[in-house]
């Protein structure tokens, strides 16, 4: 069992929170993360700033751009990584190009594949798992490859579209967790749980024979409320971004204090649904 | 025709999850409706193309330059085509397609505001709704455009992220189209994106050099020595060379635009080109492996070109392996060059390209000696959109072929 999966075992209900690395700057990201590791987040979601973010709503956008207008950048994003001392795996979230470029020539030439030295360098930082929003499953094999070879979780995104094979094959694939995306369109606080979140739990029940992966879901969850609804519909967790996002845009310096009392309520919501959730267990 | 998603190590579908369904939805049509003629697709397109945009449209022998460079120079008049650019062949296509898929909303995306107007046409020629995205850069700069769009009933969306130009409205669309992927199809404006689309775009502008190469053979009664056309995402090249790829005696040369320098600003993260075969590198944007502008951590970065067609910092993934097996030249021309042979066709010929185009008649103007004894050199579009910018960059240039400008002195423009 990977770090990942442990800590959403030993949740009861995980909180994923997301926040852009560098918004607005590497100090203020570490100060960030353990404010919400204090609120109670299991594994916390670190943005490596993309300049073509195309699943990422106006929210994520915003904060990549002033991420990226402070300098951050693929190496700062990794010595941050190795700085923070937290207890709660970090997943690291980018865009596949970034990736695909990452290490200086001569690490480039040697490598098994172009993805290899990103990997090797995340997991020597100290990121347990990588979510590449623009990488279906189809385009994967060369990252799983160096993913599997250095231990860090692959975790894929189930859209409310996934159907058939390709969930089936995805289920398969997945390390970590799996990433329900409760809506179709970007990320994006909203004020209420889809109806398709319900759906793609459903969906994901009927082809989840073998797999325990844990299944969290995200786009659009802000309030307590929303966190219980998902865990009660037997979700194992929620992934929560823009809404933290939007805390530290207002909040600037005091964004901490914020972020931890956001982390807390979401937390107890996500908490609170497990026990509404299914008097039968969902997976026997 | 390949329907591979690859070409080489090029192309392939690097989008969201939510996106694949809809890709896989539309290779599956592209298959049937255009490769296959099911339910007589492809002869509504090419009436629809004959009758609405124009076609087939001539290659003309163009007297003065072939004088002038002592060498046989046919024009192909896409300038000609409804909308004044090659780009209706594709957007008729692709709008035409939604409808046969049972989609009830097109979206695009636009730079210079050409693909959004040919788009807007089409749309309003087929009664679909219709939203286009364009960056608030090229809004101002491409007013004329955005108003032809407006009076065709379409909506246009102001980008604000960004520099406020076509990378930014292709990203933009494309989180529409993840919204909105059940009714909605994304009508891309380039070779670029995700399979089907790189193929697909090609075969809908391939009518270019699928006439081209009937023409040529009548008029000069053989093929050409070379074919020379500019490239931004790639449509017009690809149309212009699909058909010749086979000849291996044609040379294909794809003219991009050189900018003010070649060189890379990483500092800034700005490239004062849009040279991407020439000077990009190996990477993933818009859905796609393929040669890219961008800085040595992989963040892409801003183009540049005096021709807002050409401003893009990807390139479509089937030239990209084409100039990896040498079988198309990158070859790329600066903003100057353009800028005079702009002037010099408009003089000499009495045709007025679009600044896009002129790259290529710069890269004859400059290289004709080496280019053989018969070259067709694509027209992709026509200048009018370009006179506001053409006006403002000859009056910052001291160039002998413009004609004199002192007539605006003191007016107010």
């Amino acid at each position: 069992m990977s770090d990942v999966e442990a800590a959403f075992a030993e949740a009861d209900g995980a909180l994923v929170p997301y926040i852009t690395a560098g918004d607005p700057d590497a100090e203020a990201t570490k100060e960030q993360v353990r404010a919400l590791v204090a609120g109670g987040a299991d594994v916390v979601e670190l943005g490596l700033p993309f300049s073509e973010p195309i699943a990422d709503g106006s929210t994520i956008q915003e904060a990549i751009q002033r991420s990226l207008a402070n300098g951050m950048t693929p190496g700062k994003f990794l010595d941050l990584v190795a700085d923070l001392d937290v207890d709660a795996p970090l997943v690291c979230m980018t865009y596949y190009n970034l990736v695909y470029q990452y290490g200086d020539e001569e690490t480039r030439a040697n490598a098994e594949s172009p993805v290899e030295p990103f990997v090797a360098a995340a997991a020597e930082a100290g990121i347990s798992g990588l979510i590449i929003p623009d990488l279906p499953v189809e385009e994967s094999a060369e990252l799983r490859a160096a993913c599997d070879e250095y231990g860090v979780d692959l975790v894929f995104v189930v859209a409310p579209t996934t159907e058939g094979s390709r969930l089936q094959n995805m289920l398969e694939q997945a390390t970590g967790f799996v990433y329900v995306q409760a809506r179709l369109g970007t990320t994006g606080a909203r004020a209420d749980v889809s109806d398709q979140t319900h759906e793609s739990l459903q969906r994901i029940a009927e082809f989840d024979a073998g797999n325990s992966v844990p299944k969290a879901v995200g786009f659009g969850v802000s309030e307590r409320e929303h966190a219980e609804e998902i865990t009660a519909a037997g979700a194992d967790g929620v992934v929560a971004g823009s809404v933290f996002v939007d805390i530290i845009a207002e909040h600037g310096d005091d964004a901490p204090e914020y972020l931890r009392q956001k982390a807390r309520e979401l937390k107890e919501g996500a908490h609170a649904g497990t026990s509404q959730s299914h008097p039968e267990p969902e997976r026997t | 025709m390949s329907t591979d998603s690859k070409f080489g190590d090029y192309g392939g579908q690097y989008v969201p999850e939510a996106l694949m369904p809809a890709i896989e939805e539309l290779g599956d049509a592209y298959e049937r409706y255009v490769l296959e003629n099911e339910d007589g697709f492809m002869d509504e397109f090419r009436e629809r193309m004959a009758d609405f945009g124009g076609r087939p449209t001539p290659l003309q022998y163009a007297e003065q330059l072939s004088a002038r460079y002592d060498t046989d120079v046919y024009l192909k008049r896409e300038d000609l085509v409804h909308g004044g650019a090659h780009k209706l062949n594709n957007a008729l296509g692709q709008v035409l397609l939604a409808k046969y898929m049972g989609k009830e909303r097109i979206i695009a995306e636009t730079g210079a505001g050409q693909h959004g107007t040919a788009t807007a046409m089409a749309a309003s020629h087929l009664d679909m709704p219709c939203e286009i995205y364009m960056g608030t850069t090229d809004i101002n700069r491409q007013r004329p455009n955005v108003f032809r769009m407006r009076l065709n009933d379409a909506q246009v969306n102001p980008v604000t992220t960004g520099r406020g130009t076509l990378k930014e409205a292709i990203s933009e669309t494309m989180r529409d189209w993840a919204t909105n992927v059940e009714d909605t199809h994304y009508v891309i404006g380039s070779v670029v994106g995700p399979h089907p689309f790189p193929n697909m775009v090609r075969d809908f502008q391939a009518v270019i050099s699928e006439e081209a190469r009937e023409q040529i053979r009548e008029k000069a009664g053989r093929l050409p020595d070379a074919v020379v056309s500019c490239a931004g995402g790639g449509s017009n090249t690809m149309g212009a060379f699909a058909n010749f790829v086979q000849d291996e005696g044609v040379d294909l040369y794809a003219v991009e635009a050189g900018g003010s320098s070649l060189d890379v600003d990483e500092e800034e993260g700005v490239a004062p080109n849009s040279a991407t075969l020439t000077t990009g590198t190996d990477g993933v944007l818009h859905g796609a492996r393929t040669k890219i502008l961008q800085d040595s951590d992989g963040q892409i970065v801003e183009s540049h070109s005096i021709s807002a067609g050409l401003d893009y910092a990807g390139v479509g993934p089937e030239l990209s392996h084409l100039v990896e097996e040498d079988r198309v030249t990158p070859v790329n021309v600066g903003d100057d060059v353009a800028l005079e042979a702009f002037h010099r066709l408009s003089q000499t010929e009495g045709i007025i390209p679009a600044l896009e185009s002129s790259h290529a008649l710069g890269y004859l103007h400059e290289a004709h000696d080496e280019l053989g004894d018969v070259v067709v050199v694509n027209v992709s579009g026509r200048g009018d959109k370009d006179l506001e910018t053409v006006l403002e960059e000859t009056d910052k240039r001291d160039l002998d072929v413009a004609p004199d400008m002192d007539l605006f002195e003191g007016v107010e423009r």
